[in-house]
């Protein structure tokens, strides 16, 4: 707004709350005020598209795909594309897009679970050290830092060599034990900044005890910036599972996964390059929904950009 | 500055010794027995195990092996594989590759993402904006080991301008594995430039500097751009360790021999001593560039002043 038209609005202005709302409709929270904006987003709107694509595609694979993913003719071995199999066939004659379309599962699955855990792991670890500082706060920080020294792919290829069985549980559980520090760190600074507002030394006042502060004041406002980043965490996630898988040290056969696909096209790429391009692509196409969700969601979330 | 120093060095001693310390009990609690895995189907004498076991120091606590092998780190000797060959020999001879597609990489992903996100940050929503927003999100979306065939068969088999893997003789033929392995770093700097830049050119004191008639180019060149360097300065330093230990996939697409192939092919044969050995070098790296970090932010902003 100009000077101009704040001047002429002057004279205009409310003088009361009623006669304010009158205006400007009700009061609107941050949430309602972000949702106004993604819906007008274009991006926003077609990432979730492809989000809610994807989800389909993990819940009801059939959908999309009338083909059996497990069963195999070695007769069509690595044939390319035609109008029957749309992605040709693997190297073990499995129809391609039913393999790929079944193989939303397990990385929406990955994707979805690890993700919740380390945001919970972040909201009870990180509002403590954030609320309580002291003693807690060393010891939570600490721990972060040492996770940080040990570089995220690395730890994970260690602690999944060591586990006798790789299924969808131990996987999950070894990118939530890398993935939780970064997210711990971020809820805790955020509860930092929340923790001095005015209207958090006015519930003490009023006094209500340090479990309602903390779940009635800290966690809705503090946990903008955490969301933000699950989202663009369940991208990650899902990078990372397929990257382990690809390494042969995550999911292992008979679980269908884009990794493990991409695993097998690498020694047959120059010959049949199909079998890189349709896993390959999937697998982008999800994690560059999440990330640009995420960022979506920042841009609306973020008063410091408005 | 020098107290200021000692601080920090203080700080990152518990965690030098808990990193080392958990992949030490991971990498020895794997499964099996390395030593027996040695003598593979052959029959091996008692005796000779636990000879073995015992020059290994396997037979002791987990504890107390640590012990033993953290000492042997302090005076240089990082211990030896299960074919006695000295693990810093190993080391010696993978670092200088890693280290020169780690400077290639750097360079080049510090270089264009720096440029890129200050092209877009200058103007926020504008065509460049954009266009280094989409193109970064997909640089980023693409996993590394697509990226890096894709890379190989468009840009190596069809166009033919790079070597498709490493030659130690040519050191062009760390180009293409360099683009790949800095390619998401770049993106992620692109994309905390432009950021960081559309922020500050809304600070107040860039308001002034304007006000005071400066030109468009000393405003952003001397007032905008230092101060928003800060994040993008801290994401470098700390990249430099990820860049060198995470470049096992790259390492292993293009056949480089460096540390991340070592260390993965260490990890497969349970040659727990070499993994070892490379995790402590990398947390030296990752505690040395958070250092620098530390000091840099004070050159960078004056406001930040060490107590």
């Amino acid at each position: 707004m100009s000077e101009a038209e704040l001047v002429e609005g002057a004279g205009a202005f409310p003088q009361d709350v009623a006669e304010f709302e009158a205006v400007t409709g009700p009061p609107r929270s941050l949430w309602s005020d972000a949702w106004r904006e993604l819906r007008a987003n274009r991006l926003f709107v077609a990432s979730a598209t492809f989000i809610l694509v994807f989800f389909i595609m993990a819940l009801f694979p059939t959908l999309f795909t009338d083909a059996d993913p497990r069963h195999c003719l070695l007769s069509r071995s690595a044939l390319p594309p035609d109008s029957i199999a749309w992605f040709g066939y693997d190297l073990q004659g499995c129809d391609y897009l039913a393999r790929t379309v079944h193989g939303a599962r397990v990385s929406i699955l990955i994707g979805l679970s690890v993700t919740t855990f380390a945001v919970l792991i972040a909201l009870a670890l990180g509002s403590a050290a954030g609320f309580y500082g002291g003693l807690v706060d060393t010891l939570v920080s600490r721990a972060t830092d040492v996770m940080f020294a040990i570089p995220t792919l690395l730890g994970g290829i260690v602690i999944l060599s060591v586990l006798e069985s790789r299924g969808l549980k131990e996987v999950s559980l070894v990118l939530i034990v890398v993935g939780w520090p970064t997210m711990v760190r971020l809820m805790r600074s955020s509860v930092i900044s929340t923790r001095e507002a005015d209207y958090i030394d006015a519930a003490r006042t009023l006094g209500a005890t340090d479990w309602r502060i903390i779940t009635r004041h800290i966690l809705p406002n503090s946990i903008a910036p955490v969301i933000v980043y699950a989202t663009i965490t369940i991208g990650v996630i899902i990078s990372a599972e397929a990257a382990l898988s690809f390494l042969g040290i995550g999911l292992q056969r008979p679980a269908i996964s884009w990794g493990l696909m991409i695993n097998t096209a690498q020694t047959r790429f120059h010959t049949s390059p199909h079998l890189l391009y349709f896993p390959g692509a999937f697998l982008s196409v999800t994690v560059f929904s999440f990330i640009l969700m995420g960022d979506a969601l920042r841009d609306a979330l973020d008063p410091k950009l408005k | 500055m020098g107290r200021y120093a000692l601080r920090r060095l203080f700080h990152f001693i518990p965690v030098f010794f808990f990193a080392t310390f958990l992949v030490y009990a991971l990498v020895f609690a794997m499964p099996g027995d390395p030593i027996r895995a040695l003598a593979g189907e052959k029959p091996v004498n008692a005796a000779t195990l636990e000879a073995m076991r015992e020059r290994f120091n396997l037979n002791d606590p987990l504890l107390i092996q640590y012990v033993k092998y953290i000492k042997g780190v302090f005076t240089g000797d990082l211990g030896t594989n299960f074919a006695q060959r000295p693990v810093w020999d190993i080391l010696s001879q993978r670092i200088p590759t890693t280290v020169r597609l780690a400077i290639v990489a750097f360079s080049y992903e510090a270089i264009l993402g720096v440029l890129a996100g200050v092209l877009a940050g200058l103007k926020r929503k504008g065509f460049m904006d954009m266009l280094v927003a989409v193109s970064t999100v997909s640089i980023i979306s693409i996993p590394i080991f697509v990226l890096a065939y894709l890379a190989q068969y468009a840009l190596g088999v069809q166009l033919g301008w790079f070597a498709v893997s490493y030659n130690a003789n040519e050191w062009t033929s760390l180009i293409l594995p360099a683009l790949v392995l800095g390619s998401t770093s770049l993106a992620y700097i692109a994309r905390l430039t432009r950021t960081s830049l559309a922020e500050t050119l809304r600070a107040d004191y860039v308001r002034t500097a304007t006000a005071k008639g400066l030109s468009r180019r000393r405003v952003v060149g001397i007032h905008a751009l230092r101060n928003s360097m800060i994040p993008v300065v801290t994401f470098l330093a700390v990249d430099i360790g990820s860049l060198m230990g995470g470049a096992i996939i790259t390492e292993g697409v293009f056949n480089v021999p460096g540390i991340g192939r070592e260390v993965f092919a260490a990890i497969k044969s349970q040659e727990g001593t070499v993994v070892v050995g490379i995790v402590v070098f990398l947390v030296v790296i990752f505690m040395v560039s958070n250092l620098i970090v530390d000091f840099l932010y004070a050159a960078l902003d004056p406001r930040i002043r060490y107590e």
